[in-house]
């Protein structure tokens, strides 16, 4: 154990013998997300850099505490890329921030090798659990079936089982080209129309529907990207122009995303029906995502959610009073409560994040 | 008679009374001739009648089973087709084998999300049948799919030829329902791409049936590609065909399949497959690329430069589709010819980066010589996967020790390549050992906390995958000795 993860380890033991509740922060830049926190903060950043990059292993090993941005120049050089385009949400963002909030961009939902969320592309991890040990999971291969897939349980776990301290990540090719189209639709109608080219060999790799207009990305080789935009039809849309617009919609800097109104972030099947809430709403993902602005009652909103096959996240602003996530079914918040609790037997991880103290977790034995 | 395989008669009578208060009497085996064939999986080497057997239809009855095994204290072992190669499904002498084969319904496919919902008996290949009529499919494509089962696929997280671009079962499977030791529904994940908490899901894939008993899966379909073609492209040279393959990714292709056979291997398919391969050829690689008619002359055309820039003596290129699934037909009925080549095998499974491919292929052909035994290697390149061969007779006890001591040389040496002792086959009773090799005890203590948190009474598949203390110690001493005797008795067998 070097020095930067004695001193992490050092904080964890310290914490436990005093049951002070701990608060994993890094750079920051995620802090809207979750549930109010408590406790003392750790930053972990002393972690830092890449351990070993080896592009024609398509996989790489970063410690928890270097800036998204370091990580993915890194990658850019070698005409490579983290698949699940995540969000920096700020300049500080960390990888380590990245794993344990989970969260992807645009191009989780596209089609070929580079689908998937945060978790698909995790190979292996290092993490410092509530008693400070150093525990190693998975490994840096593409294939690995020994012992249980905890490094990809980390995933958005928001520090709940321990501080993640490395990561082994699949990486993947950039694609050659991309082009982005744009087309006149109403929100049915392109519901309609993104489930049924999701079930098309198309190159598909990110899509947006906002106020009666769809933009779609295409992702892959010339040839096909070509192929399928001349398919398609649409509004080709100038190439500037469009990363701008992938890059509002990941960053959250888009307009759509301005303004006080409450934040909802609604995960459902592609297919859904329109959330019909009333409110101004972004989809992506093909449909599975429904970004909606609306001060209705949080249960209104989960119910809509709920019934739509899904679940519904207050990501910003709103009355956090009621817990930003979902409540679990009892029976998962029961193995969630024992999981935590051999993880991290003092508690100290249980900054309130994930599930504040009292709701649904605890009620479970 | 069932004495003599060490069975506790009256303990047999109660289970099997109680099992018959929640199953029709025709689903409850516990005479030997009917629990013979339950003995092992896909992995013959290990070997273990089950006190009973029980083969429920429905969910229900399955929550009753696991309450009054539950209740009664009585260890349960699921298992889906039998195919798996690690001994995940081995039964407990004193515990019920628990049956999925008769859940082989598939429940909906539907068009629209992409999505098949089936039961965990229903096999691999069913499901790509059964999609089939909307020009979808499901991606993992194991060797064995047309006789393994979902259920089966998902306790291992299985891979197959086409995992490279599309990824292993846990990439394609959306969402589990399944049953707590103590007969509860719970459902992991769902039909939406994320859930709320923790992911679950995650975990539960590959779990070898250690944490749940699944009673439904909803995987993921992706569309057919309009057209696939396959690279058949031999090399004079092992190491010439490993470096190919790097060559390949740096080249910023993912094929659709990259997988490589060496000569020995080649030689053992031909007679029983035709594929057409090379015989002369030091290592086969095929090489496929997949995708709209454009996209898949461009990238073959890319593909065969880069293979022959890589030394590659000859690159033929699959001209049709019945020439294609030849091509593969040689790798896929790899596992049956070394089956029809020598009395038994012993396939193994760990994977390595991939830059480390011909020193480990080398390491191989020095352990064939040392222990006398011969050892064809097919294995998915494009990964890292390797699947050595290892062919024996096991009416030899002295060919059969050899063979065991091969296969753990060879998964120490994926460990000390920075690989993993398997890549898609699992750890069940097989790899117990090596596992102390490959982790250290607070990290393989973590799995026994995952374990604990799922399953408390740990009744669920016990003795799998988590090595205890003192197995690991023992593996200790057994190493440091192995030195002195050149295949000394080996206890964990």
């Amino acid at each position: 154990m070097d020095e930067a993860v004695a001193v992490v380890a050092e904080q964890i033991r310290a914490a436990a013998a005093e049951r002070q509740p701990l608060r994993v922060r890094a750079g920051g830049s995620k802090d809207f997300y979750g549930n109010t926190p408590r406790g003392t903060v750790l930053d972990p950043r002393a972690a830092r850099g890449i351990i070993s990059y080896e592009p024609t292993e398509l996989a790489l090993t970063v410690r928890c505490g270097t800036p998204l941005a370091e990580l993915e120049a890194a990658l850019d050089a070698h005409g490579q890329m983290l698949a699940f385009e995540p969000p920096h949400y700020g300049e500080t963002a960390t990888i380590g921030g990245c794993i344990g909030s989970g969260l992807a961009g645009p191009r989780r939902a596209s089609a070929g090798y580079s689908f998937g969320g945060v978790r698909d592309f995790v190979l292996g991890a290092k993490l410092l659990d509530g008693r400070a040990q150093l525990l190693s999971f998975g490994g840096m291969v593409m294939k690995n079936v020994a012992g249980y897939d905890v490094a990809r349980l980390l995933a958005g776990s928001l520090g709940v089982l321990g501080v993640i301290i490395e990561v082994s990540l699949k990486v993947v090719p950039k694609h050659k080209v991309e082009s982005t189209l744009r087309f006149a639709m109403n929100e049915t109608a392109a519901l309609n129309q993104l489930n049924a080219w999701g079930g098309q060999p198309l190159p598909l790799s990110a899509s947006a529907w906002h106020m009666d207009t769809l933009f779609v990305r295409l992702s892959g080789s010339t040839s096909a990207v070509e192929a399928a935009a001349a398919r398609l039809g649409g509004q080709a849309i100038d190439p500037g122009v469009a990363a701008q617009f992938w890059h509002g919609l990941r960053e959250q800097t888009d307009p759509f995303f301005s303004g006080d109104l409450p934040l909802w972030r609604l995960s459902v099947p592609s297919p859904a029906a329109a959330v019909e809430l009333g409110t101004d709403q972004l989809v992506e993902w093909g449909g599975a995502l429904r970004w909606i602005r609306s001060t209705r009652s949080t249960a209104e909103i989960r119910a809509r959610a709920h019934s739509l096959g899904g679940h519904a996240t207050l990501f910003r602003g709103g009355d956090r009073t009621q817990g930003v996530f979902t409540p679990l079914a009892p029976g998962i918040a029961a193995i969630h409560q024992r999981l935590r609790a051999q993880f991290d037997p003092a508690g100290i991880f249980d900054s309130g994040r994930m599930y504040p103290q009292g709701q649904n977790a605890n009620h479970a034995r | 008679m069932n004495q003599s395989i060490g069975v506790d008669l009256e303990r047999q009578r109660q289970v099997v009374t109680a099992l018959r208060t929640v199953l029709p009497e025709s689903c409850v085996l516990f005479r030997e001739e009917d629990t013979r064939p339950y003995e092992c999986d896909g992995l013959t080497l290990y070997r273990q009648v089950p006190m009973a057997v029980a083969l429920p239809d429905r969910e229900s009855q399955v929550a009753q089973v696991l309450k009054l095994c539950h209740a009664m204290q009585v260890p349960v072992v699921p298992r889906g087709a039998g195919t798996g190669l690690s001994g995940s499904a081995l039964p407990h002498a004193g515990g019920v084998l628990l049956s999925m084969a008769k859940f082989n319904r598939i429940l909906e496919i539907d068009r629209d999300a992409r999505t098949a919902t089936v039961q965990p008996g229903v096999r691999n290949l069913a499901i790509s049948e059964a999609a089939a009529p909307h020009r979808l499919y499901y991606a993992p494509d194991p060797s064995s799919q047309i006789a393994c089962t979902i259920g089966g696929n998902v306790a291992e997280n299985s891979g197959g030829v086409h995992c490279l671009k599309y990824g292993l079962t846990v990439h394609n499977v959306m969402r589990v329902r399944a049953l707590t030791v103590a007969g509860e529904v719970v459902e992991f994940g769902g039909r939406a791409l994320d859930s709320p908490g923790l992911d679950l899901l995650a975990v539960i894939v590959g779990s070898e049936g250690m944490l749940a008993v699944t009673t439904e899966v909803t995987v993921k379909l992706v569309p057919m590609p309009q057209l696939a073609r396959c690279i058949m492209a031999s090399f004079a040279e092992v190491t010439d065909a490993c470096h190919a393959v790097a060559a390949l990714i740096a080249a910023g292709i993912i094929p659709a399949g990259l997988e490589m056979l060496d000569q020995a291997a080649s030689r053992l398919v031909e007679p029983f497959a035709h594929a057409g391969y090379d015989l002369d050829a030091a290592a086969v690689l095929l090489c496929e690329s997949d995708g709209t008619p454009e996209e898949v002359s461009d990238e073959i055309e890319h593909m065969s430069a880069v293979l022959r820039r890589s030394h590659a003596t000859r690159v033929q290129v699959s001209n049709n589709e019945s020439e294609r699934l030849r091509f593969w037909a040689g790798r896929k009925n790899a596992f049956p010819a070394a089956g029809r080549a020598a009395p038994a095998y012993y396939c193994m499974d760990g994977t390595i980066p991939r830059r480390h491919l011909a020193a480990m292929l080398l390491s191989i052909q020095a352990m064939e010589r040392k222990y006398g035994l011969q050892c064809p290697n097919v294995f998915h390149a494009g990964d890292g996967n390797l699947h050595p061969l290892i062919l024996f007779d096991d009416n030899d006890p002295d060919s059969v020790a050899r063979a065991k001591q091969f296969g753990a040389e060879i998964l120490e040496q994926t460990v000390q390549l920075g690989g993993t002792i398997s890549g898609e086959h699992g750890v069940g009773v097989e790899k117990l050992d090596q596992m102390c090799l490959q982790f250290d005890r607070p990290t393989l203590d973590a799995f026994g906390a995952v374990k604990q948190a799922f399953d408390p009474s740990g009744l669920l598949n016990p003795g799998k995958v988590v090595p205890t203390l003192h197995r690991c110690g023992e593996y200790g001493k057994l190493r440091k000795h192995a030195g002195a005797a050149q295949f000394p008795e080996l206890p964990r067998f």
